[in-house]
């Protein structure tokens, strides 16, 4: 970083590495895209190096077998046995977004002329994988319960009199739930990514002042060891919340409340 | 006042959402141990309701963010 303003919104810019035009459409293969099939690499070498099958399970197999198990408990305890056919869906959701997030946390900058990038980090991701559980809720619900659907608006033992207004409150929270998963993650990873990036510019530019600087880089150097630690923890919390919340929705879909 | 300079003191200013919201992720992790060492045995089956209360607090502390991040960035 070339020292004056610190820009730490640039980590964030799209690029076109691929340029590809389709009528008025815009298909180009972005930093973004890349990233994303670098995730969905990670994560078939990462299964696929574990689904041997064997009967001793080794290492790699037992770290797959406990990431397919934590998931698998997960949607058993908030869905119960009927969530099982949800698994395959709420795994993908889960390392999907882990793997983006921890990808875009590795120090994989240091290779020049690579830019990092989290596709987590984008709206426009992050909201896709929301409205796709939203959308998997409301064609759950629909069909297994049909019009019956709507009774999830009145909790069980509302007073009469309250109807009307619990109705509309339970209507605004459950419309808002598609946006609130959305905002939630990619929020969390700009945030966290800021934090870096701002820091991180702080120790360049103090090493390159004097006895002063020195001083506020290594301040600075010592501050984003720790936020990267916390941030390690974040991308799996947050990827954690993610699947968690889609199964309390789904939850609700299926056994209504 | 310059717009730059309001600009910055209202970013500021909703940065102290940010703070609030770290008061509410603490109570929140602050309760549920307080009452896992007293009762350890029901700690593990809670764990879900944890996050799920920690990503409601979380969340409005991420909203303030966004909102500072786009009264700095208007325009």
């Amino acid at each position: 970083m070339a020292a004056g303003r610190i820009d730490p919104m640039h980590q964030f810019t799209v690029e076109p590495l691929i340029p590809l035009k389709a009528g008025g459409l815009d298909l180009s293969f972005t930093n973004s895209a890349l990233w994303m099939v670098l995730a969905l690499a990670v994560i078939t070498l990462f299964m696929w190096g574990g689904m041997k099958r064997q009967i001793v399970p080794g290492r790699w197999q037992m770290a797959v077998e406990g990431l397919t198990g934590f998931i698998d408990d997960m949607v058993q305890v908030n869905i119960g046995p009927e969530g099982r056919k949800f698994m395959p869906y709420i795994f993908s959701l889960f390392t999907f977004i882990l793997a983006c997030n921890l990808l875009g946390l590795m120090p994989l900058s240091i290779i020049p002329g690579q830019h990092q990038f989290t596709p987590t980090s984008h709206f426009s991701i992050t909201g896709v994988l929301a409205v796709m559980s939203f959308s998997i809720v409301l064609i759950v619900g629909f069909w297994r319960h049909g019009l019956h659907f709507f009774s999830l608006f009145v909790p069980r033992g509302t007073p009469k009199v309250m109807i009307p207004l619990i109705a509309a409150i339970e209507f605004i929270s459950f419309m808002v739930r598609p946006f609130s998963l959305a905002l939630r993650l990619f929020v969390a990873m700009i945030a966290g990514h800021i934090l870096l990036e701002v820091f991180g510019s702080f120790v360049v530019s103090g090493f390159q002042g004097g006895a002063m600087g020195w001083g506020v880089g290594l301040l600075s150097f010592i501050f984003i060891i720790g936020v990267s630690a916390l941030e390690l923890l974040v991308a799996a919390i947050q990827a954690y919340v993610f699947a968690l919340l889609t199964t309390l929705y789904l939850n609700d879909a299926i056994n209504l409340h | 006042m310059e717009f730059e300079s309001a600009q910055v003191i209202g970013a500021g200013l909703a940065a102290i959402g940010v703070g609030a919201a770290a008061i509410g992720v603490g109570n929140v992790f602050g309760s549920f141990l307080e009452s896992a060492l007293r009762n350890p045995a029901a700690a593990d089956s809670q764990q879900g309701r944890l996050f799920i209360g920690f990503a409601a607090a979380e969340l409005l502390g991420l909203i303030a963010f966004a909102v500072a991040m786009i009264i700095l960035y208007a325009r």
